[in-house]
């Protein structure tokens, strides 16, 4: 049957390519398995060459997806499901892109174009490393396609395609109105009622939106880089070469990873209201812990190419990084999160395919790790029995992902070719501190991810436990610790050589630095005012000492460029990178323990809790006009107005200091939610000074029909004189005198109309003078009384009659009522010293930059060499 | 993870290495951690649940009976009280000492953080469930077009 408008072209394109995609990298994974498992030379090459074509036809077909879906969205073809569902007419040009990440869809798609990606870089570079690390990716990538196909097995949902229409979803059979009415099937012409698509997310409706998807993307997806080095290391036996490559994938990951979680961070900061740019949100957290890990990894991993240590670990941290985002994946894509978190995702149905997904990954480096056919047989067994029991007892998926890292742990210790040192590592050398700095991030780690996955465990136990009161005090207390280690340990490690460093050596150069770092954290605890006390004296010192942590990191490593390296920034990447790591930490401390609330509020709270550290009494109302006092500002609200570009609308909060004439205007705005869900969502507004931020957003807009509704008070009529003074509920106010056709901003009338205007000043009790006019017009043989309203005062002002001409009696009408009300409720902090939180991350990017290329150019250096040798 | 690490010093006591040593120490801190973490956890209760235990903190889940809402942001933007209900019908009054979340109405489940206190549930956060907003909204949608109030028209 056919349906007119309909176009199905660009959905049986990109369904082609989908299933291209999935053929494609299924020969790709095949092909380089067989040349990495080839010893000879020729036979190799054939299977690499098959290899590479298939990822070639891999590549074409993601791009080929991203178009198909792209025309789709862009054209407004609503008639598909992914489009009705993320974008409408209405949207901006910029979010179309965005559309494509609110989906789970969209970011698979995204997951694997940067697979491609890295993937070409790897066949580029990666020489005899390509075969074995190539069919991990591209198997890595049949997983993911998997997962676009939407095809049907046996019965079974495979997948979640994009580019199922929404008719074929059995979308329209509840509404009669698409019904064709003589033979009950959808109207041919249904499409001439669906005009318009569902929306995007009013949340995602915002620049960072466009771009921290596709970077922290790019983050995900590179973990996959050093986890199939080290699965190669594995399998080749060759567990010395991949780690010299696997060093700068790893720096990349952290950095590339650590841009986009920062990215996130900054667009809560921006666009939600958590009062914040961190909230330890189980979906921050879920990819805050495999950046931790990769960390770990990555110094395991120098420490190993300098001193032969810590192989075991650096295998174990690179598997968990990845391991890790794809659990993380699984928790916010699973529906999982919903009691706990704010990001919202949808469950397509897909929950057994990810967890297979998942806990396949799982069980392949043990699989790859074991050395015998037997221990091979065993794991194999393992899994698919696991499994089985997994499908009828949920329990046992934690059973088997338990079992999985366990069994990898058992069989590298088993592995009597895996080079390991004996000899203890010497108290003086680098190796042994950074090592502990490892195992502090990849503790720190575990916490995180254990108390994120409660939910998750509370399903598969059955149980019913609910995060304390306060999870995000919990984290900042536990966590402020590592922030003290972690920093002191970044300021120390680098004055250590590997091996072992004389003593004394090592005490003159640190001597400076740490006296540096003292006074400074000294002079921060005097003058610097920090004075959280919240959670008690205990973590106002750990707080200090945390400030002293970073600083010493900042301090000791700017004078190891000097020191260490004499001056000589090309390999002062690793130098540069903890500088700004320290920075971020300094950002961190000061701007959480420094952030005050400026909208503090004691209206209508009793004496005895006044001062209460915990009140949450962080809302301010302000009624249009009226200057409020809030702190070291007077604030007013001016107006609001509509973009009808961007369909928001935005309140003009003006900021006035009360010393000094500092003067500014912030825009907070709302935007209307799409349709399906109600209401409205509030984005911040902040204004950027150097050394701090003033933010604020709307937490309440008054809903004038309902308090219309609600509206029960009528005028109260007075007879007055000119010259009277009245009172009324808050103040009083004075009839001065009657202007006959008074032409102003507000009236214009002339000669040939009858109007009166009565000029009423109003003084409130706070002593703020406003002016009314109330006026009566004779037009066309009737009187009109038309009133003025105070709106800051409530208060509606009718000039209702001449009572009596000769003795100047006039009539007026008083009405108080809410209803005039024109007010906003707002919070309102100040984030001080935020930029150094900011700069700190740019600054560790540049560092890692600088190292990676440091360690490429190196690389190239050492491959010329040799090829001359 | 702790019993993953035992592997390395159950297996070769005798080379205890200071770094093992720190390592036992570390996850020590961090079973510690986790423990005193447990001991904060709470439960997701009903309205009967939970006032039997006055002054613990839990989690209530529950909805707003229609009509009891009391809001009035411009006397006091941190004051809101409603009646809650749960799934069983019992209720109670709540006081939010917040604004109102946008919405609160239509929510058809209310995830309450905070305690009992006295006759009233004193609470410190609510967490808004609507079906339309989050998991099923394929199928809000689909009701909505049941009744078809937007596209009837256009």
């Amino acid at each position: 049957m056919e349906f007119i408008g309909e176009h199905l072209l660009p959905g049986q394109i990109g369904q082609f390519f989908a299933i291209l995609f999935l053929v494609a990298s299924l020969v790709a994974t095949v092909a380089f398995y067989k040349a990495a498992n080839t010893l000879e030379t020729q036979e190799k090459n054939g299977w690499i060459r098959i290899g590479r074509i298939s990822f070639l036809l891999e590549t074409l077909s993601v791009i080929a997806i991203f178009a198909s879906l792209y025309y789709i969205i862009s054209n407004h073809l609503f008639e598909y499901k992914y489009a009705w569902q993320h974008s409408s007419r209405a949207l901006q040009v910029e979010y179309l892109l965005s559309c494509f990440w609110e989906g789970q869809e969209g970011s698979f798609m995204l997951w694997s174009f940067w697979h491609c990606l890295l993937g070409w870089i790897l066949i580029w570079r990666a020489k005899n490393w390509e075969a074995p690390v190539m069919s991990i990716v591209s198997f890595a990538q049949f997983c993911l396609a998997t997962m676009l196909v939407g095809l049907y097995f046996w019965g079974a949902k495979v997948g979640s395609s994009p580019f199922v229409l929404l008719r074929q979803e059995g979308f329209f059979d509840a509404a009669p109105v698409f019904k064709d009415v003589a033979t009950g099937e959808l109207r041919k012409d249904y499409l001439t009622l669906w005009k318009d698509g569902n929306g995007l997310n009013a949340l995602l409706q915002n620049y960072w939106m466009v771009i921290h998807p596709p970077v922290l993307f790019l983050g995900f997806a590179s973990t996959i880089v050093p986890f199939a080095y080290a699965i190669a290391g594995l399998w080749k036996k060759d567990h010395k070469g991949w780690t010299k490559p696997a060093i700068s994938w790893a720096a990349f990951s952290t950095g590339i990873l650590g841009v986009g979680i920062m990215m996130g961070a900054a667009w809560a900061y921006e666009s939600l209201t958590f009062g914040g740019y961190w909230a330890w949100d189980p979906v921050e957290n879920a990819s805050l812990v495999p950046w931790l890990v990769m960390v770990a990894g990555l110094h395991t991993n120098l420490i190993f190419r300098s001193s032969g240590y810590s192989l075991k670990s650096t295998y174990t941290f690179y598997i968990l990084a990845f391991l890790l985002i794809l659990y993380s994946t699984f928790l916010t894509r699973s529906g999982v999160l919903g009691d706990t978190s704010v990001h919202a995702f949808t469950d397509l149905g897909m929950n057994v395919q990810l967890y297979l997904f998942l806990n396949l990954f799982f069980w392949i480096p043990p699989f790859i790790a074991a050395t015998s056919k037997n221990h091979k047989l065993i794991v194999v067994a393992l899994f698919i029995g696991l499994n089985v029991l997994a499908h009828f007892y949920g329990v046992f998926t934690l059973v088997s992902t338990i079992l999985a890292l366990v069994a990898l742990f058992w069989l590298l210790n088993q592995d009597k070719n895996l080079p390991t040192i004996v000899k203890e590592e010497n108290t003086y050398s680098r190796e042994f501190w950074m090592f502990i700095g490892a195992l502090i991030f990849f503790l720190s780690a575990s916490v995180i991810i254990v108390i994120t996955s409660l939910p998750v465990l509370n399903k598969l136990l059955n149980t019913n436990w609910a995060v304390g009161e306060d999870p995000e005090g919990f984290h900042n207390q536990v966590q402020i610790f590592v922030a003290i280690i972690i920093g002191t340990l970044t300021a120390i490690t680098q004055y250590f050589k590997y091996k072992d460093t004389p003593k004394p050596f090592f005490l003159r150069r640190i001597a400076g630095p740490t006296l540096i770092a003292v006074l400074a954290s000294i002079a921060v605890a005097i003058w610097g005012g920090i004075e959280y006390d919240k959670k008690g004296v205990g973590f106002l010192i750990a707080i200090h000492l945390g400030v002293f942590a970073a600083i010493y990191a900042v301090v000791a490593n700017a004078s190891y460029i000097q020191l260490g390296l004499k001056g000589k920034l090309k390999m002062a990447g690793a130098s540069v990178a903890h500088i700004g790591f320290g920075l971020f930490l300094l950002g961190i401390l000061i701007s959480s323990s420094k952030k005050s609330v400026l909208s503090y509020n004691t209206t209508g709270m009793s004496p005895l809790k006044i001062g209460d550290k915990e009140s949450p009494l962080e809302n301010l109302t302000l009624v249009k006009g009226l200057a409020t006092d809030m702190g070291k500002y007077m604030v007013t609200y001016v107006k609001d107005t509509l973009n009808p570009k961007d369909r928001k609308r935005y309140y003009e909060i003006n900021f006035k200091s009360k010393k000094g004439d500092e003067k500014f205007n912030l825009y907070p705005d709302i935007i209307e939610n799409n349709k399906g869900a109600e209401g409205v969502t509030p984005n911040p507004s902040a204004k950027h000074y150097w050394d701090r931020d003033i933010f604020t957003y709307l937490t309440f807009l008054g809903d004038p029909e309902k308090i219309k509704a609600a509206d029960t008070s009528t005028f109260r009529n007075t007879n007055v004189r000119i010259g009277d003074t009245l009172f009324y509920s808050k103040g009083v106010m004075i009839v001065n005198n009657v202007t006959v056709n008074p032409s102003n901003t507000k009236y214009q009338f002339s000669q040939n109309d009858t109007a009166i205007a009565l000029n009423i000043t109003v003084i409130s009790k706070e002593g703020n003078r406003f002016e009314a006019q109330p006026l009566l017009q004779v037009k066309n043989g009737s009187i009109y009384s038309i009133p003025d309203t105070v709106m800051a005062q409530s208060l509606i002002l009718q000039f209702s009659q001449v009572k009596d001409q000769t003795k100047g009696l006039l009539q007026i009408g008083v009405k108080e009522s809410s209803s005039v009300l024109d007010f906003v409720t707002l919070k309102a902090y100040e984030f001080p010293f935020i930029n150094v939180l900011w700069l700190g991350v740019l600054v560790m990017v540049v560092g890692i930059v600088m190292s990676i290329v440091q360690r490429v150019k190196q690389m190239r250096r050492i491959g010329s060499d040799s090829r001359v040798g | 993870m702790p019993s993953l690490f035992l592997n390395y010093i159950c297996g070769k006591p005798a080379t205890m290495k200071k770094t093992h040593i720190i390592l036992l120490v570390l996850i020590a801190a961090a079973i510690a951690v986790l423990i005193s973490f447990m001991g904060d956890v709470t439960t997701y209760d009903t309205v009967t649940s939970a006032k039997e235990k006055p002054g613990k903190f839990v989690h209530l889940i529950a909805k707003v009976e229609k009509n009891s809402l009391d809001y009035d942001p411009v006397k006091d933007p941190n004051y809101l009280s409603f009646t809650a209900v749960d799934s069983i019908g019992n209720s109670i009054k709540v006081v939010y000492r917040n604004t109102k979340p946008t919405d609160m109405e239509k929510s058809e489940r209310l995830v309450l953080k905070g305690r009992v206190e006295g006759n009233h549930f004193e609470c410190r956060d609510i967490l808004l469930k609507c079906p339309s907003k989050y998991k099923d909204d394929m199928n809000a949608a689909k009701k909505d077009l049941g009744t078809a109030v937007n596209y009837e028209t256009k």
